[in-house]
């Protein structure tokens, strides 16, 4: 099924996809032995002239047992998802790193904005550098974005990255990510933001780090962040 | 007919509008419920296949949509406004205006008097309130389909800031509307559901204790009291952003106001209304599988124990919709833990229903049939939730086709398979006709396959990271390989909205050729078998006492393998007691 998924070049996509892996054996190990139970019940005691049913209320301690076991087993395998999903949480949503390359990005109906510190390499100062649909990130190293929005909810989404946020305007949230192989990737929206929802893209140009030095002079006239 | 049964057909006359109109008899209104889940359901359906052409042919003419206005779709080419409009009222329509009539008014009305033993509601002009509120709720939400800028378009959930200002979306009444509509359907089923609560509680026959009620009963009044206790908050959301739209107020728009807020009033009510909407059709199939396995339920009191832990937990797993919208990132690992918690129980009521199959009599009435796909497939929609609950693959899957795939495997059980496993049920009981088995079975067959045919394709666009709610996949270079997956998902919607037809012909021919059904066509034991077919005005010509539990079925050293609740206890039962 991982098969399905695009490309992963970010350093936590692979914790994401492995939870996914996890998860999936977890659950078509259950979706078998419960489908497998069903229908060999109902093969095997369909009616037949002569045989009456068993009265079974699965009210006695040992028929509770039944339910309450394989109930356990359950609560054990949601316990250890938990924890391996809180793992990657923290790990994507709560532990930043600092990032070596600062920006900001502003979402509106129906583009990115793409915010680069300027000849100051301070963010938020007059000569910032802002582009439209072209978010240019070094290969290998942290980045670290603050989101906002200028109008309603727009959700930042690197399908290659496994990063996804919200964006909320009144709000700035910090997103990190650090992706390793250079490349053209898309950038979706993914919260429904009006009639061009659709057509809300952007693309994110990974480079190496040398070629990123150089766009950046060359864009933005300063030094990363 | 039975003697008694008999001697209870003394119907007042009242009347074409009394009687049928503003009838204040539950199973009149239960019927009237019923229509109109099944007129909307055609319509939500209508949404569904338009929105699923475009989705597998973008921006060619839909077949049979030439007729739409312009404004909507141009020449048969649905406009990316219109597709908006139709995501929002495909989810508003099969969520508010076709599942909760379904399994609350029509199942809800219908069965819970006749099972309980009662002659009708608690309150029956409040009954009949509820249903002409719930009417004029579906006339208001109709008409914003055809008001100038056409209907609400922020999606069911209808988040602002987009729907805050009618200056964001384009449209202007079509969202004032829909607010009016959600309100008044709210009030409706709030009526409802205190009639619910008192009837269930207050109307039992003579010796039907708690622990005797039928679990349909029991799954009504659990889904009632999570509707009641959930749906305040929202009441006050929908009219704080009225007001952000009429007044312009600014609840949930910046610098004043917050966008989060409604997100927090709208999810604490939605995920115990997954609830309100699944536990009615588990009901059904929890009445249904005794029957056609001639046993009792297995693990009764853990099955009502498991619903009411399940229902405190709907009540605190509701950020697990919010998980990156920006809320404190620290507060995700404990929402999924509660989230992932509520596997347990509906893993116990899943075994259970399993557990009941074991060593039974089985047979294969149409009923059953639905109730076995129910199991079947309602255990993808449990299984798939552990994927989204967990907050670090949420980050994946949030907002993409997993969850649109996810959700409906876990509704579309409920409310179609435990709806149509209920109508099959109970369609002798509320028409006093029988339908066809061989036409039953064929709807069955090919909804059962079609369904899977729609939907299981849409966990694999979710795998690519395919976004819901994009209105032409062709615009992003990673979804062009998930094209074939669309076509098929679109094939297979047709054909599963065609296997329905089945169905309509089956309930409306029965009306009148169906072979008369008798009072207890399936030889069931709960007291709604009791009362003729259809039960006459006062349900019941003298009102039952029980005696005991609603499954007693192959009793051992019992003549016959069903005893109905209110039989009087045989010598043998007397000496064992």
């Amino acid at each position: 099924m991982l098969g399905w998924f695009p490309r992963n070049i970010s350093t936590v996509g692979g914790d994401v996809d492995a939870l996914f892996a996890w998860i999936t054996i977890v659950a078509v190990v259950w979706f078998v032995l419960v489908e497998g139970a069903l229908l060999w019940f109902v093969l095997r005691y369909r009616r037949r002239p002569g045989v009456r049913a068993a009265h079974v209320r699965g009210e006695t301690r040992a028929e509770l047992a039944w339910l309450l076991v394989p109930a356990l087993v359950i609560l054990g395998l949601d316990f250890a998802i938990d924890a391996a999903s809180a793992r990657v949480w923290r790990r994507v949503k709560i532990d930043m790193p600092a990032g070596e390359v600062q920006l900001a990005v502003t979402a509106k109906q129906f583009a990115w904005t793409f915010g680069y510190p300027g000849a100051d390499g301070v963010l938020g100062t007059a000569d910032d550098i802002n582009l439209d649909a072209e978010l240019h990130v070094p290969a290998g190293r942290d980045v670290r974005l603050v989101l906002r929005s200028a109008d309603v909810l727009h959700s930042f989404f690197l399908p290659n990255a496994r990063i996804k946020q919200d964006a909320v305007p009144g709000r700035a949230i910090d997103v990190w990510f650090n992706v390793t192989e250079p490349g053209t990737y898309e950038v979706a929206c993914a919260e429904l933001c009006g009639f061009g929802h659709t057509t809300m893209k952007a693309t994110l140009f990974v480079h190496t780090p040398e070629e990123f030095a150089a766009w950046m002079a060359s864009h933005a006239g300063g030094q990363p962040g | 007919m039975s003697d008694v049964a008999a001697a209870a057909v003394h119907e007042p006359a009242l009347g074409f509008w009394r009687g049928y109109v503003f009838s204040v008899d539950h199973k009149t209104i239960g019927k009237q419920y019923l229509a109109m889940a099944m007129v909307m359901a055609l319509l939500g359906g209508a949404t569904a296949y338009v929105m699923r052409w475009q989705l597998a042919w973008p921006d060619t003419a839909v077949p049979l949509a030439g007729w739409l206005p312009e404004q909507m779709a141009y020449q048969g080419i649905i406009d990316p406004a219109f597709y908006n409009q139709l995501v929002t009222m495909h989810g508003t329509i099969m969520i508010f205006f076709v599942a909760m009539p379904l399994l609350l008014g029509a199942f809800g009305n219908f069965l819970v008097p006749l099972m309980v033993g009662a002659p009708d509601m608690a309150f029956p002009r409040l009954n009949m309130l509820s249903f002409w509120t719930f009417f004029v709720a579906s006339v208001v939400l109709l008409t914003s389909f055809v008001v100038p800028a056409g209907a609400a378009s922020g999606g069911w959930t209808m988040y602002p800031p987009l729907s805050a200002r009618a200056s964001y979306t384009g449209v202007e009444w079509g969202i004032n509307l829909w607010l009016i509509a959600v309100a008044l359907e709210f009030a409706s089923f709030l009526m409802g559901g205190i009639n619910l609560v008192v009837t269930t509680i207050n109307l039992r026959a003579p010796g039907l204790s708690f622990f005797r009620l039928p679990l349909m009963v029991w799954m009504e009044l659990i889904a009632a009291i999570l509707f009641l206790l959930s749906v305040g908050p929202l009441i006050a959301g929908v009219l704080m952003l009225f007001l952000d739209r009429v007044a312009g107020a600014s609840f949930f728009v910046p610098q004043e106001g917050d966008p989060l807020l409604w997100q927090h009033l709208f999810w604490f009510f939605g995920h115990p209304e997954v609830y309100v909407l699944l536990l009615p059709g588990v009901g059904a199939v929890l009445e249904i599988l005794p029957v056609f396995s001639r046993k009792p339920v297995f693990g009764y009191r853990p099955i009502v124990w498991s619903t009411i832990v399940a229902g405190v937990l709907s009540f605190v797993v509701w950020a697990h919709h919010m998980f990156i919208s920006g809320i404190d990132p620290r507060l995700a690992s404990p929402f999924s833990v509660t989230t992932i918690l509520i596997s347990v129980p509906f893993a116990i009521i899943l075994f259970a229903m399993i557990a009941t199959l074991w060593r039974g009599a089985i047979s294969f009435a149409t009923p059953m049939l639905w109730a076995i796909g129910f199991i079947a497939t309602f255990l993808i929609g449990g299984l798939t939730g552990i994927y989204v609950g967990a907050a670090a693959l949420d980050i994946y899957f949030h907002d993409t086709y997993f969850v649109v795939a996810h959700f409906h495997y876990a509704l579309f059980p409920s409310v179609i398979f435990g709806g149509f496993a209920g109508l099959y049920f109970w369609y002798p009981k509320m028409f006093g006709r029988m339908l066809s088995e061989r036409l039953g079975q064929l709807h069955f067959w090919l909804t059962f396959v079609t369904f899977n045919a729609v939907f299981l394709p849409m966990f694999a666009l979710g795998f690519g990271g395919h976004m819901r709610r994009i209105a032409d996949p062709t615009a992003y270079t990673f979804l062009q390989p998930l094209m074939p997956l669309h076509r098929a998902a679109t094939w297979a919607t047709i054909a599963l909205l065609l296997s329905q037809l089945p169905f309509l012909v089956n309930f409306l021919v029965s009306l009148r050729r169906g072979p008369i059904a008798g009072a207890n066509p399936w030889r069931a034991a709960t007291l709604e078998w009791s009362a003729a077919s259809p039960p006459p005005h006062g349900n019941f010509a003298v009102l039952p006492t029980v005696y005991r539990g609603p499954y007693e079925y192959s009793a051992p050293g019992a003549p016959d393998d069903v005893c109905p609740q209110d039989a009087p206890p045989s010598t043998r039962e007397v000496r064992a007691s």
